[in-house]
């Protein structure tokens, strides 16, 4: 069916700039991600060089001023939480994989895909632009809490701030176009024969983040609205003296913020568990179980959201309700792992690159969610609130999800990408360069948090208790891993890059696995499939007893186990 | 640049046409926009006594008259869709173009209430009942203009024929926005 | 619901317009309801007939009432989150004073709301002019 389509000639710009095809809105989304994460990077070599070194002129950036510090890491949250982890995660390869895994040969709403890319671009360009205005980037934390970021006599960036809010809304309403996008694309146009059972984990992640953003963004939609009206024109939905009330955006801001987490961390458990299946070669453990924690943290997520709050003011009695549901969101999240774990018990594994990174995540990630625990019972909270503990906290979540399971993905996918292997040396080069300066950087940062150094403070020079020798030698430890970090994503980008042009060529299934991407030719065609594929059963039927070879693509007409194990 | 239509938005694995499906979510996004901001709104109408005195300077009469043209609006473009259905192409075009003028005229009483509101000083920075009146009337304002604008684009292909699904889709849509004016009208102009 | 599944197959212009006509003799009584100034009452004309006719447009005229059921469920999920966001917030946000603090917002009084003279300009004041 597609050689009407390979055969259109196409020029550069409708090939690669106006293209309706899902792969390339995919890599645009990638790439502009990445780049992104370039600017949200070289942002924290600056404020961890400030932090380690008070008042030196750091490197290509100069003095850092107080007003610079506050922007800069401001700009570092929003970048790599809306621009980085989102774009990669959720849209870049829920638009390269959703189609491909299904069996069909685009989104459904090609044309709205496009836009919705087109709308993110622009989100990404007025915040870039926020930074070169008077008085520069936005200041006032990526939360934003008013009146810091309603008044411009408190954040001093009086056109950054509504940039920002303006930008972050753009961005949103991009997410609500694909999320619809990707949400149908799996509901409606799946392959013949492929139930809900046979879709893989990772287009379920995709699919129920996008329902979980979806759900959550539209209060802080309005919210922002609001909160923009309160900056331009002198409204007071934020302002305590004409009626309204500070406490509405951190509710508005948390109910959508906390869903986030899960937004984000799904899809990278997905990749993580299709990753694991492969490269175990075992059928993945506990699919439903899978699924049905996964559904159970989706409506938690829902519940926890003031346990952001703790020390704001809020009602004790509401305090103890969310500490709870806080604490029992732990119990699906910990299932997940347990269940991962499960798949890998027994398994002969291969330790390849993408495998070493979705490992990583899950060691990573399990640190992350312990010192969670601490966080969200309210008691020990009233000590660890805005102090580096949280940042060491939430980096040891937000790092194993965005960064490790954006590498796991990207080095699991790369030879159906663009059609050629990686360089597995110097992939593994790349993994252990990055994870133990991680680890370097914020293992210091939960010391110095319980030592009690506060977050929002550009330099601890006039903290006596703070700026002592030993706490200073941590914070040294830290930058200087971040910089070596930093360094080490060279050599992907070099492997990367040479990989594209001068690899090895893919085979069409070069991991053997299951799932129907791995069906079609590397990279696959404009439409995807020459012949739409039929799926006889689930995407992890690896090993199985009854065959010869060790996997067995969903696209192979036969008996579904699944069934004939009943 | 020829577009085709790939072949996925044909499939319908729920049974649910993909169009429709898709407004739906669209509708459960837009449940949670207006449901954050009208929420937002009651809390604080709940707990301010003097908001009562303020929604007194409403007009109920233009609001009401204005539920009725979006009430009316809404048999237009279900008697459109029914026409659609039936294949009258025709009669469909003509009612997509009578909910668009009664898109219109809401439009125009509002911006007649709004005038004289301002005139009389009810502007958005009298308070914070007033920032929300107009926040909300705005933002649903918003949507009846850009569902006028893209029922104006499906008339024009509803006249040749094309994409007749898409009736039900705007329709689908143009419904909720009626449904958001009858939970506005008597949050901000009724209760008082 | 028993009586949509009657009119299963009823698509004909006649019967939107029946529904129409409902819904407009609704619309009246909620306009006529805050007249007769008893508060109870006017809640119940206002946002019982709200809820009625939303409920009306969704099933006769979105053709809810012949939807697969799971997009009415979608829908009231939506709004079943709109009443956790809303009995999470109100503790905090309907509270006018706290133990360690009292807002600084007097409400203002009928009199003081009124416009009444816009010539003497008040027209376009800040909120900060407001009186409070």
């Amino acid at each position: 069916m597609s050689e009407a389509h390979t055969h259109h000639e196409m020029s550069f710009w409708e090939k690669y700039v106006f293209s309706t095809d899902h792969k390339i809105i995919g890599f645009q989304y990638m790439f502009t991600g990445l780049f992104m994460a370039l600017i949200g990077g070289f942002f924290v070599y600056v404020f961890r060089m400030q932090l380690a070194f008070p008042g030196i002129d750091v490197p290509g950036f100069g003095h850092v001023s107080e007003l610079a510090y506050n922007s800069l890491v401001t700009n570092h949250g929003t970048i790599m939480i809306f621009w980085f982890a989102m774009p990669v995660l959720i849209a870049a390869f829920g638009n390269f994989l959703i189609p491909l895994m299904i069996g069909a040969d685009d989104m459904v709403f090609p044309r709205i895909n496009r836009l919705s890319y087109q709308i993110f671009l622009l989100s990404a360009l007025v915040l870039i632009a926020s930074f070169f205005v008077p008085n520069g980037g936005f200041g006032g934390s990526w939360t934003a809490y008013p009146p810091l970021s309603a008044e411009a006599q408190y954040n001093a960036t009086p056109l950054g701030a509504p940039m920002w809010v303006i930008a972050v809304g753009l961005e949103f309403v991009a997410f609500l176009l694909g999320g619809i996008n990707f949400i149908t694309t799996l509901m409606n146009a799946r392959a013949p024969g492929m139930k809900m059972y046979d879709i893989p984990i990772v287009l379920w992640m995709i699919v129920i983040a996008s329902i979980l953003f979806m759900c959550s963004v539209g209060p802080l939609l309005a919210g922002a609205i609001m909160l923009l009206f309160d900056q331009l024109i002198g409204t007071g939905f934020y302002n305590p003296a004409h009626g309204g009330d500070p406490l509405l955006w951190q509710h508005l801001f948390w109910f959508f913020g906390h869903p986030e987490v899960y937004v984000v961390l799904l899809p990278a458990m997905g990749i993580v568990a299709e990753i694991m299946a492969v490269f175990a070669r075992k059928k993945l453990f506990g699919y439903k179980t899978i699924l049905y924690s996964v559904f159970a943290t989706g409506i938690l997520s829902f519940v926890v959201w003031a346990h952001h709050q703790f020390i704001a003011g809020i009602d004790p009695r509401m305090a103890n309700l969310f500490t709870v549901t806080t604490l029992i969101i732990s119990v699906p999240i910990a299932e997940l792992c347990f269940v991962y774990i499960a798949t890998l018990y027994g398994a002969s594994i291969t330790f390849s690159t993408p495998m070493l990174w979705a490992l990583a995540f899950m060691a990573e990630f399990l640190i992350g969610g312990v010192t969670g625990i601490f966080l969200g019972a309210s008691g020990l909270d009233v000590y660890y609130h805005d102090t580096y503990f949280v940042v060491a906290h939430f980096h040891y979540t937000f790092v194993p999800i965005a960064i490790i399971g954006f590498y796991a993905g990207i080095t699991y996918w790369f030879p159906k990408m663009f059609g050629r292997m990686l360089n597995e040396y110097w992939g593994k080069v790349h993994f252990w360069g990055t994870i133990i300066p991680f680890n370097f950087i914020f293992i210091p940062l939960f010391i110095l948090g319980a030592a009690g150094q506060h977050r929002r403070i550009s330099g601890y020079v006039h903290f006596p208790d703070l700026y002592t020798q030993d706490l200073q030698n941590l914070r040294i430890i830290a930058t200087v891993s971040l910089i070596a970090m930093l360094a080490f994503q060279v050599v992907f980008i070099v492997n990367m890059v040479y990989s594209w042009f001068r690899g090895k060529k893919a085979e069409i299934n070069p991991w053997k696995a299951n799932t129907l991407e791995w069906t079609v030719p590397s990279p696959p065609p404009h439409g995807n499939f020459a012949e739409f594929p039929t799926v006889y059963r689930g995407p992890y039927e690896y090993s199985h007893p009854d065959r010869e070879v060790d996997y067995w693509p969903q696209n192979e007409p036969g008996p579904d186990p699944a069934k004939s194990r009943k | 640049m020829a577009f085709q239509v790939p072949v996925a938005t044909s499939r319908s694995s729920t049974g649910i046409p993909t169009s429709r499906l898709a407004v739906w979510w669209v509708l459960a996004s837009e449940i949670v926009i207006f449901g954050g901001l009208l929420m937002s709104y009651l809390l604080f109408r709940l707990l301010h006594t003097s908001w009562g005195y303020e929604a007194a300077h409403t007009n109920p009469y233009a609001g009401g008259f204005n539920t009725f043209v979006l009430l009316t609006s809404s048999l237009f473009v279900v008697l459109a869709h029914q026409a659609a259905e039936v294949g009258d192409t025709k009669r469909s075009f003509r009612y997509i173009w009578y909910t668009i003028a009664g898109g219109g005229v809401f439009m125009l009483v509002k911006a007649y209430e709004y005038t004289s509101e301002i005139m009389h000083g009810y502007t958005m920075l009298k308070s914070v009942f007033w920032s929300f009146y107009y926040t909300a009337t705005g933002l649903h304002g918003f949507h009846v203009l850009c569902g006028m604008v893209i029922m104006g684009i499906i008339a024009q292909d509803v006249k040749k024929g094309k994409n007749l699904h898409r009736v039900e889709a705007i329709g689908i849509y143009w419904h909720f926005v009626d449904v958001v004016w009858i939970f506005l009208f008597p949050l901000l102009y009724i209760a008082k | 619901m028993s009586e949509a599944a009657e009119h299963h197959d009823d698509h004909s212009p006649g019967r939107y317009v029946k529904i129409w006509v409902i819904l407009l003799v609704l619309l009246a009584v909620s306009i006529i309801g805050p007249t007769l100034g008893i508060k109870w009452l006017t809640l119940i004309t206002a946002f019982g007939i709200a809820l009625v006719k939303a409920g009306m447009v969704c099933a006769y005229f979105m053709h809810l009432n012949i939807e697969l059921k799971y997009i009415w469920y979608l829908l009231l999920a939506t709004l079943l989150l709109l009443l956790v966001l809303f009995t999470g917030f109100a503790p905090d946000v309907m509270k006018p004073s706290g133990q360690r603090w009292v807002s600084t917002y007097v409400e203002p009084t009928e009199e003081e709301i009124a416009v009444h003279h816009p010539e003497e300009g008040n027209e376009g004041d800040r909120i900060e002019a407001a009186p409070h």
